[in-house]
C-alpha cells in the first residue's frame, strides 16, 4: 500500500515519483487536446496546413518580393518555410501552455495531480501540427527540386531545442498567469512581435556581424538558424557562438521555468 | 485496526488582502505595492512592515488532530465556513496545509465535484476515459469497468454523442458513474448526493453503502444528516475551523443542532444577513406545542404545533408574512404564505407576535429549517427576508399503530390516505 505524507513542503524525489505515476494522465490530456483541436470546424485538420502556408506566402511576398531581401541560392519560400515551422511550433506551445492553467481551473481546484502535466501537454498537439505542416516544406522542396543533405537528421535534436525553449517560457508564463492575469495579454504580443524580431522572414546573416552575438540572446534565433542549417544544405553556415548561446539559454529557461513552476504550484488552487 | 489517515496539528491559513479586493490582483498592483514597501523601508527603516496592516489572516482550519482507521466510515459535518471543504482539499492534496501534516496509507480518490475535466466536445465514451484518467484510474481499469459504468449511468444509447448535447441530468449521471467505479482504499465524498433525481440519489447512496461494506474507508461530508447517520459509524463536527466534537453520528448531529440553535437564539435580532427595507423586521422565531409555549426542536410526525414569529415594526403597517420550510438538502418543502392564506395583519409600531397553527405536522423524519420574509401589502415592497431563523427535527411515528412507522423512507411529506377494495364500504366509516 502506498503511503502519502501531506505536509507544507514536498520533496524533489516525491515530485519525480508522482510525475511517473501520472504519466498516463499526460497521455490522456494530450489525446484530448488533439481530439478537440478542430472539433466543429468544416475543414478540420486542414487548418494545420493553411495557417503556416498563409504566413509563408505573406512573409515571402513582403520580405522576398517587396523588400527584395537576399536569400542566396535558396528559393525564398523555402527559406521562410524552414523558419516558420519551428516558429509556429514555439508560438503554439507558448500560447497554449501560457493560458493552460487558467483554462483548466476547474481541474486544478477539484483534483490532485502534478500540475506541470497541464502546460506540458501543449507540446504534443503542437508537435502534431508541426508534422502536418512539415508536408508543406516537403512539397516546396519537391517543387523547386531542392534536396537536403544528411544534416536533416539533426532536425529532431533541433526540435527538442525548440520544445525546451517554448516549454520553459510556457512554465514561467503559465505559473505567473495564475496570479497575474497580465500575462495573458503579454503572450499574443510576444508571439506577434517575436515573429519579426526573430529571423523568420529573412536570413539572420543580414544582421551585422557585431550584433549577432547580442541577437542570439533570443533563443529562437539559434533554433531557426539551426533549422535552416539542417534543411538548406550547404547554402547556410551555422554561426556557432550564437548557436551555443541559444542552447545555453534554452536549457536555462527550461530548468528555471520548471523550478519556478513547481515552487508555486502548491498555491495554485488557492489563488487561481 | 491500523490508522489509514492520521492528521496532526493540521492548519490552513489564508491571507485576505483587503486592498487587493479594491484594486484587483494585477501585476501593476504588485509592483506599486513593492515599490511603496521599499520606499517605506528607506524612510523608516525601523518601523514594522506596513503591508501587514492591509492583510488579514484567516485560519480556515486550526489544530486539527484526528485518526481514521481502516474500514471506518467517518462523517464530517459543520456549518458553511466551518472548514469542511478546506479539510477535504488538504486530504485530497489539492491545497497544501500551512502547518502540521497528514499521513495517508492507500490510494485516495475524492469526489469533490463530479464531472471534473469533462470536455463538452468529446463524446460520452471519450469522456469516460478522460475523466477516469483524471480521477486516477489507469486505462486498463477503465476498460475493464467500461460496461458497468455505462450501465450504471443508463446512457447506452448516447455513448457516441458529445456530452454538450446531454441534458444536465444525463451529464451528472455519467459523471457520477465514472467516479463511483473508482476503487480506492480511501474514498472522500463531498455533497455528491445533491445531484440527480430522487431515484438516482438513492442509487448513489446504495453504491456508497456497498463501498463501505467492502471494508474501504469512507470520509463523507454532507449537510444531509440522515445520510450521515445512515452511512457513518463516527462523525466529526467542525466549528470555526477547529474540531468541536467527535463521536457517534447521532450525538454529533444533536451537538450540531444545538450549536446552530445557540447561534439562532441569540442573534436573529442582531443578524445582518437579511434583505429588504427593514420597515418590519423578523426578530424572533420559535416552535412550540401550544401558543406562547416552550420552544421545542424535536417534533413527531402528526404533532400539533405552533410557529411563533416575533416582528418589530418601525410604524403601523399592513403586511403579508411568509415562512418557507426547507429540508436538509435545501429543497423547499412548503411555503406558508399568509397572502394565499388570506391573512394580512396590521402591525403597530413596536413588537408583535404572529402565530401559525399547524394542526398536523405532515413532514416526515428529517431536519428542517425555516426562512421568513415580510412584504408590505400596499405596494408589495419587501420589508425583510432572513434565512434559517429556526431549525427543527421531525421524528418518525407509527401513526396508525400498525407497528411500522412512517419514516424518511416514505418521502418528504405524509399524505393522509386510506386503502380499500372495490365495492367495499369500509372506507366510509
Amino acid at each position: 500500500m502506498d503511503e502519502i505524507i501531506i505536509e507544507p513542503n514536498k520533496s524533489l524525489k516525491r515530485f519525480w515519483q508522482e510525475l511517473w505515476a501520472y504519466r498516463e494522465l499526460f497521455y490522456f490530456l494530450a489525446w484530448k487536446d488533439i481530439l478537440v483541436r478542430y472539433k466543429q470546424t468544416v475543414i478540420g485538420i486542414a487548418w494545420s496546413v493553411i495557417r503556416p502556408l498563409l504566413s509563408m506566402v505573406i512573409l515571402s511576398v513582403i520580405f522576398g518580393g517587396v523588400a527584395k531581401l537576399p536569400s542566396g541560392n535558396t528559393p525564398y519560400p523555402i527559406l521562410v518555410c524552414a523558419a516558420i515551422l519551428p516558429w509556429q511550433f514555439f508560438s503554439s506551445i507558448l500560447t497554449i501552455s501560457g493560458n493552460s492553467l487558467v483554462a483548466n481551473r476547474n481541474m486544478i481546484t477539484k483534483v490532485y495531480f502534478p500540475r506541470i502535466i497541464i502546460p506540458s501537454t501543449s507540446m504534443v498537439v503542437s508537435l502534431v501540427d508541426f508534422l502536418i505542416a512539415f508536408a508543406i516544406l516537403v512539397c516546396l522542396m519537391l517543387w523547386y527540386g531542392f534536396w537536403p543533405n544528411l544534416k536533416i537528421f539533426v532536425l529532431p535534436a533541433l526540435l527538442l531545442l525548440a520544445a525546451l525553449t517554448s516549454l520553459g517560457a510556457g512554465y514561467w508564463i503559465g505559473a505567473l498567469n495564475v496570479k497575474y492575469r497580465d500575462f495573458q495579454h503579454i503572450v499574443p504580443f510576444i508571439v506577434r512581435f517575436g515573429l519579426y524580431a526573430s529571423p523568420v522572414g529573412f536570413s539572420s546573416s543580414l544582421v551585422p556581424e557585431k550584433w549577432r552575438l547580442l541577437y542570439s540572446l533570443n533563443p529562437m534565433v539559434g533554433v531557426i538558424d539551426g533549422f535552416r542549417w539542417a534543411l538548406l544544405g550547404k547554402e547556410v553556415a551555422l554561426y556557432l557562438p550564437g548557436f551555443l548561446i541559444s542552447i545555453g539559454l534554452a536549457i536555462t529557461l527550461f530548468i528555471t521555468g520548471a523550478i519556478f513552476f513547481t515552487k508555486t504550484e502548491r498555491k495554485f488552487a488557492d489563488i487561481i | 485496526m491500523n490508522a489509514v489517515i492520521k492528521a496532526e496539528n493540521l492548519g490552513k491559513k489564508y491571507i485576505i488582502g483587503h486592498q487587493k479586493q479594491r484594486y484587483g490582483d494585477s501585476l501593476r498592483d504588485a509592483m506599486t505595492h513593492t515599490a511603496r514597501g521599499i520606499w517605506q523601508r528607506i524612510r523608516h527603516p525601523l518601523s514594522p512592515n506596513r503591508e501587514s496592516v492591509d492583510l488579514e489572516e484567516l485560519w480556515a482550519l486550526r489544530d486539527i488532530d484526528f485518526e481514521v482507521k481502516e474500514g471506518e466510515r467517518v462523517g464530517i459535518i459543520g456549518r458553511n465556513g466551518a472548514g469542511k471543504s478546506t479539510l477535504l482539499k488538504i486530504l485530497s492534496r489539492i491545497t497544501e496545509p500551512t502547518t502540521g501534516k497528514v499521513l495517508i496509507k492507500g490510494r485516495v480518490s475524492s469526489l469533490l465535484e463530479v464531472g471534473t475535466g469533462f470536455h463538452p466536445e468529446l463524446t460520452g465514451r471519450e469522456n469516460i476515459f478522460l475523466n477516469g484518467a483524471i480521477l486516477g484510474m489507469t486505462k486498463q481499469e477503465v476498460k475493464r469497468k467500461f460496461d458497468e459504468i455505462v450501465a450504471f449511468a443508463e446512457l447506452e444509447k448516447f455513448l457516441d454523442t458529445p456530452v454538450k448535447r446531454y441534458s444536465s441530468g444525463m451529464y451528472v449521471r455519467l459523471a457520477f458513474a465514472v467516479a463511483a467505479h473508482l476503487e480506492p482504499e480511501i474514498l472522500i465524498v463531498d455533497e455528491v448526493l445533491a445531484v440527480g433525481d430522487a431515484q438516482f440519489q438513492k442509487k448513489c447512496l446504495g453504491k456508497m453503502e456497498n463501498v463501505a461494506k467492502e471494508g474501504r474507508t469512507v470520509l463523507f461530508v454532507s449537510h444531509n444528516m440522515e445520510a450521515v447517520s445512515a452511512l457513518c459509524d463516527r462523525s466529526i463536527l467542525l466549528h470555526n475551523g477547529s474540531s468541536y466534537y467527535e463521536g457517534i453520528p447521532s450525538d454529533v448531529i444533536s451537538k450540531y443542532r444545538i450549536l446552530g440553535d445557540a447561534r439562532l437564539d441569540v442573534s436573529i435580532r442582531d443578524r445582518e444577513d437579511r434583505k429588504g427595507t427593514g420597515l418590519v423586521r423578523v426578530v424572533g422565531c420559535k416552535i412550540s406545542f401550544e401558543p406562547y409555549g416552550e420552544s421545542i426542536t424535536a417534533i413527531k410526525l402528526g404533532d400539533r404545533v405552533y410557529i411563533q414569529v416575533t416582528l418589530e415594526a418601525m410604524e403601523m403597517v399592513r403586511i403579508f408574512l411568509s415562512l418557507s420550510v426547507k429540508d436538509a438538502t435545501e429543497r423547499l418543502v412548503f411555503a406558508f404564505n399568509s397572502r394565499e392564506g388570506g391573512y394580512a395583519p396590521v402591525v403597530e409600531k413596536g413588537e408583535a407576535n404572529v402565530i401559525l397553527h399547524i394542526p398536523f405536522m405532515p413532514f416526515l423524519e428529517g431536519t428542517y429549517t425555516i426562512s421568513a420574509s415580510v412584504v408590505r401589502v400596499e405596494d408589495k415592497v419587501l420589508c425583510d427576508k432572513i434565512e434559517n431563523v429556526y431549525s427543527f427535527m421531525v421524528h418518525s411515528k407509527d401513526l396508525w399503530g400498525t407497528g411500522v412507522p412512517f419514516t424518511s423512507y416514505h418521502g418528504v411529506v405524509f399524505v393522509d390516505h386510506q386503502w380499500y377494495k372495490e365495492n367495499s364500504t369500509a372506507h366510509l366509516k
